[in-house]
């Protein structure tokens, strides 16, 4: 079978409302699992102290943020390419989504930052591409909003998610591009020395999936709306045709 | 039952607490929404019908 055959919004939503249930209840079970064990049974850090629980949601919510608009950007190209609504209205359903996700890594960052740097805040390039991201993230919501066509607006906030993948990619790899900053390098590497402790790992893996897994439970979700949404738009604009 | 989180006790509750306010506060939104949508078009497509 072809994935294309899945850019049927019919089809989309017969087969996301028999995967939804499994992935929302996957998604809360390892969310609840890793978030016990990561603030119940892990050790404090020997320099960062209780601080480091705040690994288990910052880093899997800046993870999502990041890739949140890569799944859009790819979903944007496939609208700009092949012309499938499922794809750019399942785009403009992941934006909420990865914006929340980048206000929990700001303001998790923000609160962790206080005590190890001092400061809420600094002009790091990794924080302020992560901003710059959020930014984005709304623009790209309000330019949705803005515009009346559906066909319309999916063309311009694909351009926009193209440009902004920039800042997506940015906020990733700033920390190596500058090699400045407060910022540290990334929590998780295949480099033993840079990755993060063993005792921390497995947890943060488990936070990570259910991150991850929320994020495709919300925008099967949130997409089966968009799509039901588009068809009431185009029966009451009939209506009025007629 | 909460862990001694020592000094940063406030630090580490406060960004378990925002985090969680979101995330639950998004789902809800987005189930509200997607109820209100789906009434919303069964609505519409039940008058199509019997017009």
């Amino acid at each position: 079978m072809s994935l294309w055959e899945y850019a049927n919004p019919v089809r989309f939503i017969r087969v996301t409302d028999r995967v939804l249930p499994v992935v929302a209840a996957s998604a809360l079970g390892c969310l609840v699992v890793g978030l016990v064990w990561g603030f119940f049974f892990t050790p404090d850090d020997y320099r960062q102290g209780s601080t480091v629980k705040i690994i288990y949601l910052h880093v899997p919510a800046a993870l999502m943020a990041i890739n949140a608009w890569l799944m859009m950007l790819v979903a944007s190209l496939i609208w700009v390419v092949r012309r499938h609504h499922v794809s750019a209205l399942a785009a403009r359903a992941a934006a909420p989504v990865g914006a929340t996700m980048t206000v929990i890594a700001l303001a998790t960052g923000a609160i962790w930052g206080q005590p190890m740097w001092g400061t809420w805040w600094a002009w790091d390039p990794r924080l302020t591409s992560f901003l710059i991201l959020f930014l984005f993230y709304l623009g790209y919501m309000a330019l949705w909003e803005a515009i009346e066509n559906d066909d319309s607006a999916a063309d311009l906030t694909s351009i926009l998610c193209l440009v902004g993948s920039v800042f997506a990619l940015l906020s990733r790899y700033a920390v190596n591009f500058w090699n400045q900053g407060l910022h540290q390098g990334a929590s998780l590497s295949l480099d033993k020395e840079e990755n993060v402790a063993d005792v921390f790992y497995m947890p943060l893996l488990v936070c990570i999936a259910g991150f991850v897994l929320l994020f495709v439970a919300l925008v099967f979700l949130r997409t089966q709306t968009e799509i039901r949404a588009r068809r009431m738009r185009a029966i009451l604009a009939r209506e009025r045709m007629a | 039952m909460i862990p001694d989180l020592g000094k940063y006790a406030g630090t580490v509750l406060s960004a378990y607490g925002v985090s969680l306010v979101l995330i639950v506060a998004l789902v809800l939104v987005s189930v509200w929404r997607a109820r209100r949508v789906r009434a919303a078009l069964d609505e519409v497509e039940r008058r199509r019908k019997s017009a």
